[in-house]
């Protein structure tokens, strides 16, 4: 997973569809941003079909990760200078 | 003489981004359209993972049809962060996950998107994609004649 994989994750949906992970954010988390694919988070590029839903809880990044033989993953991340940085943006 | 129209055809690239190749008609497919390309005087590069490019590199020892192979994640990075673009790009797709990168590359990059779709779903995953590319699709798992047929009908090394 790059750099993605060095992080503490903590996998939500596994081997999901991107529609599925985009309602879990939307169903699940009251503070969300929408992102274009491409975005960077913790240093990735997101892969998606936008909008790119991404939530925000407390200090916690949850955000799709989508591999070719996998399928997309919502994954959870701590790490309050990411979580900011997205805040930020809205 | 060169026609200045067929100058430009030649100056022309094709980015090809391969799916997971657990269907074995995307390894086939894949050469057949970088000779294809070639023939055209456009030149494609392949994106992928390490397993879809190293079944193209075994099956192609000497490199007569493959050219430039990089790393799926590379290849976007340098898209994303404008270091380099496409004139064509076909996104090979029968998950989920390949609607995902094609909409990214849509996204990203400036080139002409086509969706090469295929697998038992195909029908299913060509209805599911809303952006704006030309559909390549057939149900094909094993054989690779039905998508090859439509790749041919669309003759997309001719536009």
């Amino acid at each position: 997973m790059g750099c993605i994989e060095s992080l503490p994750y903590e996998v939500i949906l596994r081997g999901a569809s991107f529609k599925e992970c985009r309602d879990h954010i939307r169903n699940h988390f009251k503070e969300s941003i929408e992102v274009k694919p491409g975005f960077k988070i913790f240093d990735t590029h997101i892969i998606g079909v936008p909008p790119i839903s991404v939530a925000l809880d407390g200090d916690f990044v949850i955000f799709p990760f989508t591999k070719p033989c996998h399928g997309t993953f919502l994954l959870r991340v701590e790490d309050k200078a990411e979580a900011d940085r997205l805040r930020k943006r809205k | 003489m060169i026609d200045l129209a067929d100058e430009e055809k030649a100056q022309r690239s094709a980015l090809l981004v391969l799916g997971c190749p657990q269907v074995p008609v995307q390894t086939s497919i894949a050469l057949y359209l970088i000779h294809r390309l070639s023939q055209a005087g456009i030149t494609p590069v392949v994106a992928g993972n390490r397993s879809a490019i190293t079944l193209l590199v075994v099956a192609d020892p000497k490199r007569q049809y493959l050219g430039e192979a990089l790393d799926l994640d590379r290849a976007i990075d340098q898209i994303t962060e404008k270091k380099r673009d496409f004139d064509l790009c076909f996104v090979f797709i029968h998950n989920d996950a390949g609607v995902s990168y094609a909409a990214t590359m849509g996204a990203i990059s400036k080139a002409r998107l086509y969706t090469i779709i295929y697998g038992e779903h195909y029908d299913q995953i060509a209805a599911s994609i809303e952006f704006p590319c030309t559909n390549i699709a057939a149900k094909a798992v094993h054989n690779p004649m039905p998508l090859k047929k439509m790749l041919d009908e669309v003759a997309p090394w001719a536009a």
